[in-house]
């Protein structure tokens, strides 16, 4: 409520200190859209159920609605808007772009992040382990395949490959 | 029936927009190649903004007081404690917005907020602005709302044996909100030629659309005195007429709806929303910026998803499988309001007669109102239901005769630039090729029956299944004679060419397809070309995005806009050449003269002389669809420009003791025309795929339905998205998609849809999969592994191997359709009107 007493924190986000005065019952999704003006990453249902909150704390990605914030003050917080390096977007940026894998795009930054934390400790993802890593983010506009396609794409081309996609995930069999 | 003249349109001797559906694939520059969205960028970055990243100074948060009972008039509310709440700024409730509003002119038949009667668990009563959102929802907590509970109504056959009370105080009588009964050609003939006849019972139940995105409004009266409406709509045009009237006497002209970027819509948010009006009026109230932000529980009572529907279908057929006639009902759930329901009503009996040829039709629609959300368009709107009847009903007849399922499908197919029983004017029609290629990749002949069994003890089984969709409704959906979809195109002399235009993207990449039409018949870059859309203020009147509408219509419209800027470009470059205009070519972002092309100039210069020579340079375009050959009452739901077909195999692996299955992997062919974009037409066809296996498997809107203290519960059962189930990552098949490309002259360069049409065909491939599997039939989606598991145990007790509603008298309500209304089929001679049709007077427009 409005008479809550706020705590003052200063949280690192996407490498950069956001000094924030928020009310402690407040969640890491709460505090990054509303405090910190970071809107890229959603929300479906603030019940841990979709996915589209994702976010990395310390590499790891997690449930950015079910956290409290205080829990990830010291920590190292990164969001969608973290992710590219100036202008230039990463490999799976670029690929889930270009494969039309974000289609409304609304759980696009969950998935990012989620498929981007799993790129950093596997940079050979099977499809499975793909699959595994995106289980528990809701799309309902792909069908996940291009998803799927545009991480191993982007895999590939982060091991140096000059990977392309395949005639058959762009035209059709 | 075989038209002398191909489709088209016969009114004029010029097309009203040239569809260039015969250019050749390899002169084609940027249409059919994976051009990356012009908003992929945005997305991926986490720059988009949708409604709810939307802020302002002194924004208010909005909440809705929802009613806790299903049926009940209201007795009194008390709204004294909230207003004494600090920081609560404005409170409304049904007597401050008396003017009731919905989408169809027939069914004026929602408040924004209730104003004397609650009608489901959900309906809005009370609507409270605050300076937190967590104010706002304590002073809900404070209102008190008495409520006199009235009789509850839960079904279809609940409702037809309930004249009193009546939920609404129109339709047809008691709670019928339509019925509709039409009938093509004899079917008594139809019948009588007939040597094998089919009677059968099927249930689907409702599912909702499930957006990633919760709806959400912002809505501010701003310094001209002028409202401004940012909401997740799919359809912006259609919400600015009801805030118009609900708003009433605010002038339209002085209230601007932007449809912000929706995360997800599938026909979910093209209903104008009691949240969206309820917003708006706040705005004015208070002066100050209101935003409403709904939860996830909120949007399952928003809901207008799939109708559940009961149906009967009864198909007469020779012996070699060619239908002569069939006879169908259908039976649905509409849920507390009228929504859409009266074109789903409709759709449920428009589009049998497009994907097989039905020489004597009858169709029976009844709607009925129940105290459960409101269901109105789901991907698909209304035929999916139908479908999953007449595909699953055909694999029975062609085990019945011992006929291969693709084969009876190919012997009946509808032709091609032909008008069908119910005049619908069929154009292009690839369903043949799709059915081919589903076949030949999925080893359809080598494998159906086999029954192989999997290494963990399943059973493999093949399922196939085809479908029919529309390109856009060949009407709109209030009476008018005004272009559907219009563009407008500015062009700069910094060689900018900008797009206007009101369609709004949803995903599917609307906003991109003005680029990429444009960008070919200028000869640039689509991605070059700004694109600005789905604002009230700003841009043309496009319908929205329903109904598979805007790829042809709006593109349509940008073609011809394009068009006419290339003839005013054209002649400011041939005469700075001094080359006739019909020689330039307009290509790699240059004019030039096709004989000598060295001899031209930049896209750039040829703006600059032509606004040097005409002036400041813009053009416009539109369309409408072609006239309908349909004349009787109920003639315009059905119609389109053009018709996509789809084929499907689904294989499955059934586990025969426990019903559990899993679905490794489909064939999915759909003829889209031609694909503007290959990238992102299989992102459609592959996202259809999802959908409907969703459907098939395990989405379902269910309620409970049981006493408490003597009273009766009425509660939807699975408000969460942890509980309705839908498919994950982990569910998702390997799929083997073939896209057919058949060009359409009502098309854009040939295209037609492809974002609903890949979707029906899943469901009842699914269930015949599972019949190939275990020889059991599962007559009602969801096909879940309960209704699997009940059917091999009634098998195996030695009842029929079957689960779903009752084929007795029971199975369906007893309903007096009425006199039907008698059509003459095409072949029959027949003009499009019923001969038996008392005349009609034609409402004008509102």
């Amino acid at each position: 409520m409005s008479e809550t007493k706020k705590a003052l924190a200063t949280f690192q986000v996407n490498g950069e200190p956001h000094e924030v005065a928020f009310a402690p019952h407040k969640t890491l999704l709460e505090v990054l859209r509303e405090e910190m003006n970071l809107t890229g990453t959603k929300h479906g249902c603030e019940l841990g159920e979709c996915g589209t909150c994702t976010v990395q704390v310390d590499g790891v990605p997690i449930l950015s609605c079910l956290s409290l914030a205080v829990d990830a003050v010291g920590k190292d917080v990164r969001t969608v808007e973290g992710l590219a390096q100036g202008s230039e977007l990463t490999p799976l940026q670029h690929c889930m772009a270009d494969l039309g894998a974000a289609q409304c795009g609304y759980c696009t930054p969950g998935v990012l992040m989620a498929a981007d934390a799993l790129l950093k400790h596997n940079p050979k993802p099977s499809r499975d382990d793909i699959k595994e890593a995106l289980a528990g983010n809701l799309c309902r506009c792909t069908g996940y395949l291009k998803i799927f396609e545009a991480v191993e794409l982007a895999a590939a081309r982060m091991r140096g490959e000059k990977a392309e996609p395949s005639k058959e995930s762009i035209h059709g069999s | 029936m075989v038209l002398d003249q191909p489709v088209g349109r016969v009114d004029e001797g010029k097309p009203a927009a040239p569809w260039r559906h015969d250019a050749k694939k390899e002169d084609l520059k940027h249409i059919g190649k994976p051009i990356r969205k012009v908003d992929a960028r945005g997305k991926v970055a986490g720059l988009t903004k949708f409604a709810d990243d939307l802020t302002m100074p002194r924004m208010l948060h909005m909440k809705l007081l929802r009613s806790t009972v299903a049926h009940a008039e209201i007795v009194s509310i008390d709204t004294s404690k909230a207003a004494a709440l600090p920081g609560v700024k404005g409170i409304l409730t049904g007597k401050d917005l008396p003017i009731p509003f919905g989408i169809l002119p027939v069914s004026q038949d929602e408040h924004a907020l209730c104003p004397d009667k609650v009608r489901f668990v959900g309906d809005p009563v009370v609507a409270i602005a605050a300076t937190e959102e967590e104010t706002a929802w304590e002073a809900c907590r404070l209102v008190d709302v008495q409520y006199r509970e009235l009789q509850t109504i839960g079904g279809v056959h609940e409702a037809a044996e309930t004249n009193e009370p009546r939920l609404h105080d129109y339709g047809v009588r008691g709670n019928i909100h339509r019925l509709e009964n039409l009938e093509f050609g004899d079917l008594q003939d139809g019948f009588a030629r007939a040597e094998h006849v089919r009677e059968d019972t099927f249930f689907f139940e409702g599912n909702t659309h499930l957006p990633m995105e919760q709806h959400a409004t912002l809505a501010h009266f701003d310094k001209d005195g002028k409202l401004t409406v940012w909401s997740s709509t799919q359809t912006p045009h259609y919400l600015h007429r009801a805030l118009a009237r609900t708003l009433h006497p605010l002038p339209a002209h002085h209230i601007r709806v932007v449809a912000i970027q929706n995360g997800g819509g599938f026909g979910g948010k093209s209903d104008p929303f009691n949240h969206e009006v309820a917003a708006a009026k706040m705005a004015m109230l208070t002066g100050r910026p209101v935003k409403i932000a709904l939860t996830r529980e909120e949007v399952f009572w928003c809901h207008r998803g799939r109708h559940p529907v009961l149906m009967r279908s009864k198909v007469g057929v020779t012996k070699g499988g060619r239908i002569t006639a069939l006879d169908f009902q259908s039976y649905l759930d509409g849920g507390a309001y009228g929504s859409y329901g009266t074109a789903s009503t409709f759709y449920t009996g428009a589009l049998q007669t497009v994907t097989y040829a039905v020489e004597n039709y009858h169709f029976r629609g009844a709607r009925f109102f129940t105290c459960k959300a409101p269901c109105g368009p789901k991907r698909g709107h209304g035929t999916p239901q139908p479908r999953f009847a007449l595909e699953v009903q055909l694999d029975k007849i062609a085990c019945d005769l011992g006929l291969d399922p693709a084969r009876i499908r190919l012997d009946n197919l509808a032709p091609r630039d032909s008008l069908t029983a119910n005049f619908l004017r069929i154009g292009s029609m690839g369903l043949g090729a799709c059915i081919e290629k589903v076949v030949a990749g999925s080893g359809w002949a080598e494998r159906r029956g086999k029954r192989e069994v999997t290494k963990d003890g399943r059973i493999r089984g093949l399922g196939l299944a085809c479908s029919s969709y529309l390109s856009g409704a060949g009407l709109p959906i209030y009476w008018n004679g005004l272009p559907h979809s219009g563009v407008q195109l500015k062009l700069d002399r910094s060689g900018l060419v900008t797009a206007f235009c009101g369609s709004t993207d949803i995903g599917q990449g609307s906003d991109s397809i003005l680029g990429w039409i444009i960008g070919e018949v200028l000869g640039i870059d689509p991605l070059g070309i700004k694109v600005v859309t789905s604002d009230t203020d700003l841009t043309p009147v496009d319908l929205g995005s329903y109904s598979s509408r805007v790829t042809v219509m709006t593109g349509n419209a940008a073609m011809q806009a394009a068009e006419r800027a290339r003839d005013i470009l054209a002649k400011g470059v041939a005469e700075k050449l001094g080359v006739p205009a019909g020689r330039l070519v307009f290509a790699d972002e240059r004019v030039f003269d096709a004989e000598d092309p060295k001899k031209g100039m930049t896209f750039q210069d040829a703006i600059i002389c032509s606004e040097a020579r005409f002036g400041t340079i813009g053009t416009v375009g539109s369309y409408t669809p072609p006239p309908t050959a349909a004349k009787f009452r109920g003639g315009g739901v059905g119609p389109s420009p053009s018709y996509s077909y789809s084929a499907a195999v689904v294989e499955v692996e059934v586990d025969p003791e426990t019903g559990i299955y899993r679905v490794p992997h489909v064939w999915m062919a759909h003829d889209i025309g031609r694909a503007l974009n290959a990238a992102v037409a299989m992102g459609q066809i592959e996202g259809s795929v999802y959908m409907g296996l969703g459907e098939a498997m395990m989405e379902e809107m269910a309620y409970r339905d049981r006493s408490h203290k003597g009273k009766r519960v009425f509660l939807h059962k699975i408000p969460s998205m942890l509980e309705y189930k839908s498919p994950s990552a982990l569910e998702m098949p390997k799929v083997t998609t073939y896209v057919i490309e058949d060009p359409d002259r009502n098309g854009p360069f040939g295209a037609k849809e492809v974002g609903q049409g890949p979707l029906l065909p899943m469901m009842p491939a699914v269930a015949n999969a599972i019949f190939d599997a275990v020889g059991v039939r599962v007559d009602e989606i969801p096909c879940s592994f309960e209704k699997v598991f009940a059917a091999l145990q009634a098998k195996k007790e030695g009842k029929e191997g079957r689960f779903g509603p009752s084929s007795g008298v029971d199975g369906v309500p007893v309903v007096d359709f009425g006199d039907s209304l008698k059509i003459k089929t095409p072949w029959q001679g027949g003009d499009g009107t019923a001969w038996n049709e008392p005349k009609r007077e034609k409402k004008a427009a509102k």
